[in-house]
């Protein structure tokens, strides 16, 4: 007896809802309250659509992120996948994980599954970086993935995933370095937003195609390297050191110069690039 | 009905081109078409929005209030617009980093606010289904042949195969840089707005004002 009379209340308001529906939809164009009803009902459809694509499509591009950045790193590595195909080309190359502080290799964790993005966000797997923080990243995460191509046992390039704020958004790019530690072999910008044309040629053939053989570091281990305004005059002495600028970019170009020393510096990959460089000089 | 329908359709594509008689949809007609791929991509992406956001805004136009009417409009081809580039970023990922932000910037192009203004909100679902596939075929015929020119011109392929034999790979043709750069594809467009109203006089639009030459007699 309850249950149907609850039913029936249920019936009422249904059909009570559906009426005051009506209702709205009746009112001339110009009423208020329909402009408000119709606002709201548009908002709400949309961001439904908008929420739901993104959600169900996350998964896939996330997939064909990685398989991107699989590609980046075998083209930075200077190896040719159109032969060997990109899985067996990725799979010359040694994934190991680093835990910046110490700057030795951590063992027992997979390296191919870390994500130092989401290690970023995580407080137990970051470091906040309060001051200092001049590639502006606010968080720097403790172990990062390097990538070491080796020939016939010997190490031939290290590569070193970098990022850090351009003027728009975060650049994330591959450098790879001589087994010295500090001679650049390839540079690559695989993922930035900055102004089309201007910043963005930070990710053009033309400007990466100069950094092979600038030297990062000083003598005494200092990074050193700066993108510079204008253009580097090859015959001074310190011209390995310097990259030219973009004109038009300043701030994109200032962006790398910083996200270059940090990465390089004490908090970033410094101490890794002296234990592996000493160690092979040893 | 079927008279109109085809008339909606194959207007568009040279007697009211979007690109070559409205000059609407310019900025993004220069930045995707050096390359023949991405411009086919944009087409496909904007001729899906303008479709889209037409019938939807077509659907609801009885129940559009003026004051927010834009706004709507907006929303609905910004709503759009989200759906094409996560679509395109999951699978097509090279091609979306290629164009980047130019898929974002289809809600800044005039042609798909255009239609939605002056015939999606005052005609029935299915013309304006018609009218806006119109658009859409007369936008990307100009793009892709804009980008066939200028990929051919300025890198010697079409779709990344190599057509014509570049010097630097040993063969004879020097790839043309203007046509690698926007002002290049201005050209090509003007060019094409030359060639299409020599055909037809009647897009040709009338002067403003004529310059009546007085004689000093009549002056005094």
């Amino acid at each position: 007896m309850s249950a149907d009379s609850r039913s029936q209340t249920a019936g009422a308001s249904l059909t009570g809802l559906v009426a005051s529906i009506k209702a709205v939809f009746r009112l001339p164009n110009d009423d208020p309250r329909k402009t408000v009803a119709v606002a709201l009902v548009l908002c709400l459809a949309c961001s439904m659509v908008v929420s739901a694509t993104a959600v169900s499509l996350r998964p896939l591009q996330e997939r064909k992120a990685a398989l991107a950045l699989k590609s980046e790193i075998v083209e930075v590595a200077g190896l040719d996948s159109g032969e060997l195909g990109l899985d067996q080309a990725f799979a010359q190359i040694e994934t190991r994980l680093v835990d910046l502080d110490s700057g030795t290799f951590v063992e027992g964790a997979d390296p191919l599954s870390y994500s130092y993005r989401d290690a970023a966000k995580d407080p137990a797997a970051s470091t906040a970086l309060s001051e200092a923080d001049p590639a502006g990243i606010n968080r720097r995460p403790d172990r990062m993935p390097v990538y070491l191509v080796r020939d016939a046992g010997q190490l031939e390039t290290i590569i070193l995933p970098i990022y850090g704020a351009g003027l728009w958004s975060t650049m994330h790019g591959l450098l790879a370095l001589a087994p010295d530690g500090r001679t650049v072999k390839a540079l690559t910008f695989y993922e930035q937003r900055e102004t089309a044309g201007l910043g963005s040629e930070v990710a053009g053939e033309s400007w990466l195609s100069e950094w092979p053989g600038k030297v990062l570091l000083d003598a005494s281990g200092e990074p050193v390297i700066e993108v510079v305004k204008g253009t580097v005059d090859p015959s001074a002495a310190n011209a390995q050191h310097r990259v030219d600028g973009l004109s038009g970019a300043t701030l994109t170009s200032n962006g790398v110069t910083n996200l270059m020393r940090f990465w390089l510096g004490p908090r970033g990959y410094g101490p890794f690039l002296a234990t592996v460089s000493g160690r092979e000089r040893g | 009905m079927a008279n109109r329908s085809v008339r909606l359709l194959l207007e568009p594509i040279v007697d009211k081109n979007p690109i070559t008689l409205q000059i609407l949809g310019i900025c993004s007609a220069l930045a995707v078409t050096t390359k023949l791929a991405p411009a086919i991509t944009m087409s496909i992406a904007l001729t899906a929005v303008l479709v889209g956001s037409s019938v939807i805004i077509s659907l609801i136009r009885q129940h559009m209030p003026s004051s927010i009417r834009i706004i709507i409009q907006m929303t609905i081809i910004a709503s759009l617009v989200i759906v094409v580039d996560q679509v395109l970023q999951a699978f097509a990922y090279e091609l979306s980093k290629q164009l980047s932000v130019f898929v974002g910037l289809i809600i800044t192009n005039c042609i798909v606010l255009g239609r939605a203004e002056a015939f999606a909100s005052k005609n029935p679902p299915w013309p304006s289904f018609i009218d806006a596939l119109g658009h859409g075929i007369g936008y990307s015929l100009i793009l892709i042949s804009v980008a066939a020119i200028r990929e051919l011109l300025g890198s010697g392929s079409l779709l990344g195969v190599p057509i014509l034999p570049l010097v630097k790979e040993g063969g004879w043709y020097e790839p043309n840089g203007l046509m690698l750069l926007a002002p290049g594809a201005f050209f090509i467009i003007g060019l094409m707005i030359w060639a299409i109203r020599t055909w037809k006089p009647d897009q040709l639009e009338k002067p403003e004002y004529r310059i009546h030459v007085v004689h000093r007699t009549e002056a005094q």
